[in-house]
């Protein structure tokens, strides 16, 4: 068993509620924080810690901390970013649904170290159901004194609000989230200004993900030593992963960050092996932006090494045979799927949640989605397979925001490791051709029977 | 100051300026081309992508060169920043790629378009384009529509540079009615529900846009541009806010169009009201200047005043040319 932090208390009844979460020892890091220490002492636990942004990019949050404007005669903003939006990741749904106030605890924590008077939860549209627990929580705390006006007897005072989005994806890059937040249409701003100088309300701001934030109090409990021990190297602590696809056992798990690949696949506690026994075909580690893996480099990388599921393990060999842990929507797919139908799917999500504002993504979106669908459905010709290698190639790096390369990365690799299902799908159009078709003639790739 | 080389060409520019004003203040290839960004509108720049250059040596103090592409009218020079504009193929080749990006929904209908002739399009798309699409579905359309009585929206063609939704907000005073609505590919530039642009200024937003998006009802398809002659014009306007300092483009005596003046990166010196720009049509409204040296390098640039002596020489040499091929055979 690994150890477990966030969902320590999961299976507690009533854990929702403020009453049993502070006699599971909750909001004891909350007191311990503002009551003892200095606000530089947080930030320099949660630096030693080595806790990295759990939303997708891996940046190290003390590290995000620290940068904050101090000279800035600016109130200073945290916001939460909730606006979990990644194909294939469910986890901070998870965490808030069940333990609310392990968001809220983390939330007074970081307030307190960053100096922050207000902070924010962008909550997602869809997720509308979890903004009335949230909200539930968030009374039952200003009830109960741990938030408002002198928490714990101190004369630090912290407010927080929720503030629902409308479902856009785009939303979730903080600085569109900053725009939105503000009341403006969710466009990505230009950077630098960065948002610890300039962010919301042109004020010094720190974004940080559910997860990350919900992880701070654990580390000011066991301190940031204690925290940096779990884990190997600089993926550090424990990270929930939101596990489906073709697997026995879909739902969200938290692991410690060093676990193999092969273990979380097909150990009883995590994912619980393939469904049906089949052969497994395609990982993606980490939400649907990150590189899609074939078969023989999911557990072992290209240099044969057993695969981790940490930061640097997960992109051990680049983009060439690597992958990202992101925000750890982990997707299993076995022989029956087809990956040219998977990737279309992709492309037709990133051509409707991009923004519209620079023209690579705006236009290259919608182009290598038209491209893909001609091949899906049996239209495609040979030269369709370079220009969609092409059109990634020239949106990757040359957008504001990074939706441009999470667009490009995963049908590139696509095409770098399933070449041969697309060449199928243009050779066989009669094959493809019904539109209803989930799962085409199980396609066995000859990389598939290597391994 | 801080001293910053574009190109292998060392300049001095003062603490702020943003690479590309840095390329502009020097002028010639070295300068980036711009179709968003609008150096009299705040905020602009930043969207369109055909001004990403590499940057290969960030500053003296940090000489680390940036990680991507950075938009050069948005990045602020730092002392000892080197910077590859022309002189990089990897900045040649995205701007091609953003250039067939910017096309592969654009009608391609210069040949009834207005703007033809001093479309900031057509001059990047002659420039760094390919000469063949490899685009193959329908491009998106839009119905045409009238945004106020004077401004026609042609959506189809637009770019979604976003210069005039600047427009509308800073210079055209009035409620702010005029925006994006939709997202990605879908979205449109738009007044809020066809409202009419109401505004002394909104004539503007034709002369910011780079392509055939916004035209001026009063003069669409009045003439070709390279028919008529810009010429210098000026009249005491009454309203304090503009400076009634125009072009007008004639045919003959007549005047088929007033549009403000615009410099070598076809930007306007100065913003003009909507009295001088749709109502002041006859030459007895204006003192003519004179020619209007159009810096802008296009087709309209080709064959007017000045540019002769440049076309003599052309011929010339051309002329020189044949003759020594002929005396080699």
């Amino acid at each position: 068993m690994g150890r477990k932090l966030l969902l320590e208390h999961i299976n507690v009844p009533g854990i929702e509620t403020l009453e049993v979460y502070r006699k599971m020892g909750g909001y004891s890091a909350a007191e311990k924080a503002i009551k003892t220490m200095q606000p530089d002492d947080i930030t320099e636990e949660v630096k030693k810690s080595g806790l990295r942004g759990r939303g997708g990019a891996g940046f190290p949050a003390g590290m995000k901390w620290s940068f904050i404007d101090k000279k800035s005669e600016k109130p200073r903003y945290l916001v939460c970013n909730a606006d979990e939006s990644e194909p294939g990741t469910f986890k901070d749904r998870y965490l808030m649904e069940k333990i609310p106030h392990s968001l809220i605890e983390g939330m007074l924590v970081s307030s307190f170290a960053l100096g922050a008077k207000t902070s924010y939860i962008y909550i997602r549209g869809e997720y509308f159901y979890v903004l009335r627990i949230l909200e539930k929580a968030i009374e039952e705390a200003y009830a109960a004194g741990l938030l408002g006006k002198n928490i714990f007897g101190t004369d630090y005072s912290l407010d927080v609000h929720v503030q629902i989005g409308a479902g856009a994806y785009i939303c979730g890059e903080e600085t569109a989230l900053l725009e939105s937040l503000e009341g403006k249409r969710g466009n990505p701003r230009m950077k630098p200004p960065f948002p610890a100088i300039s962010g919301l309300y042109a004020s010094p701001t720190v974004v940080n993900n559910v997860e990350t934030i919900a992880a701070v109090p654990h580390i000011i409990n066991i301190t940031g030593d204690e925290y940096a021990k779990i884990g190997v190297g600089r993926s550090t602590g424990t990270k929930l992963i939101s596990a489906s696809g073709h697997i026995n056992k879909p739902g969200t798990y938290e692991i410690e960050l060093g676990l193999t690949v092969e273990e979380f696949i097909y150990s009883d506690e995590y994912c619980g092996g393939i469904k049906g026994g089949r052969k497994i075909k395609a990982m993606i580690a980490g939400g649907s932006s990150v590189p899609i893996l074939p078969a023989h480099l999911i557990t072992k990388t290209a240099n044969g090494e057993d695969r981790l599921m940490t930061y640097e393990s997960l992109s051990d060999g680049g983009f060439v045979s690597g992958t990202m842990l992101g925000s750890g929507g982990f997707v299993i797919m076995d022989e029956t799927a087809c990956i040219v139908r998977h990737t279309w799917t992709l492309a037709r999500f990133y051509h409707h949640e991009s923004c519209g504002q620079c023209s690579p993504c705006r236009e290259g979106t919608g182009w290598m989605e038209k491209v893909l669908h001609r091949i899906e459905h049996g239209h495609g010709s040979m030269k369709d397979i370079d220009l969609l290698v092409d059109i990634a190639k020239k949106i990757e790096g040359n957008t504001i925001c990074p939706l441009g390369d999470a667009s490009a990365w995963p049908i590139a690799s696509a095409i770098r490791h399933f070449r041969e299902e697309f060449e199928y799908h243009i050779l066989h159009p009669e094959k493809v051709k019904d539109p209803k078709h989930f799962a085409h003639e199980p396609f066995v790739s000859s990389k598939l029977e290597n391994v | 100051m801080a001293k910053v080389t574009i190109d292998g060409v060392e300049m001095e520019v003062p603490d702020g300026t943003t690479i590309l004003n840095a390329a502009r203040s020097v002028g010639g290839d070295i300068v980036p081309p711009a179709m968003c960004y609008y150096s009299k509108l705040e905020g602009s720049g930043g969207k369109c992508r055909t001004c990403l250059v590499k940057v290969s040596q960030g500053s003296t103090n940090d000489p680390r060169p940036m990680p991507k592409l950075v938009p050069s009218c948005r990045t602020t020079v730092m002392d000892g920043m080197v910077v590859e504009n022309i002189t990089s193929p990897e900045v040649l080749e995205a701007r091609k790629g953003v250039v067939e990006f910017l096309l592969i929904n654009h009608p391609l209908d210069c040949p009834i378009c207005d703007q033809a002739g001093e479309c900031d399009l057509q001059n990047l798309g002659y420039k760094h384009g390919a000469a063949a699409t490899r685009y193959e579905e329908e491009r998106r359309t839009y119905k045409k529509i009238d945004i106020g009585d004077k401004i026609k929206l042609h959506m189809d063609r637009c770019i979604l540079c976003y210069r005039c939704t600047y427009v509308a907000d800073q210079v055209a005073d009035g409620d702010r009615c005029h925006g994006i609505i939709n997202r990605g590919d879908h979205a449109e530039i738009s007044t809020y529900i066809e409202k009419a642009i109401d505004s002394d200024f909104s004539g503007n937003m034709i002369d910011v846009c780079p392509v055939g998006a916004l035209t001026d009802k009063t003069a669409r398809f009045g003439s070709r541009v390279w028919f008529t002659k810009p010429m210098d014009a000026h009249r005491d306007c009454d309203n304090p806010k503009c400076s009634g300092k125009v072009v007008v483009w004639q045919k003959g005596e007549d005047i088929l169009r007033v549009t403000g003046r615009k410099d070598a990166y076809h930007e306007v010196d100065e913003f003009i009201c909507n009295t001088c720009r749709f109502e002041k049509k006859k030459a007895s409204d204006w003192v003519i200047e004179g020619p209007r040296h159009i810096n802008n390098k296009s087709v309209i640039s080709a064959n007017h005043y000045e540019h002769l002596k440049d076309i003599k020489e052309d011929v010339e040499k051309y002329q020189r040319q044949v003759a020594s091929n002929i005396n080699k055979a």
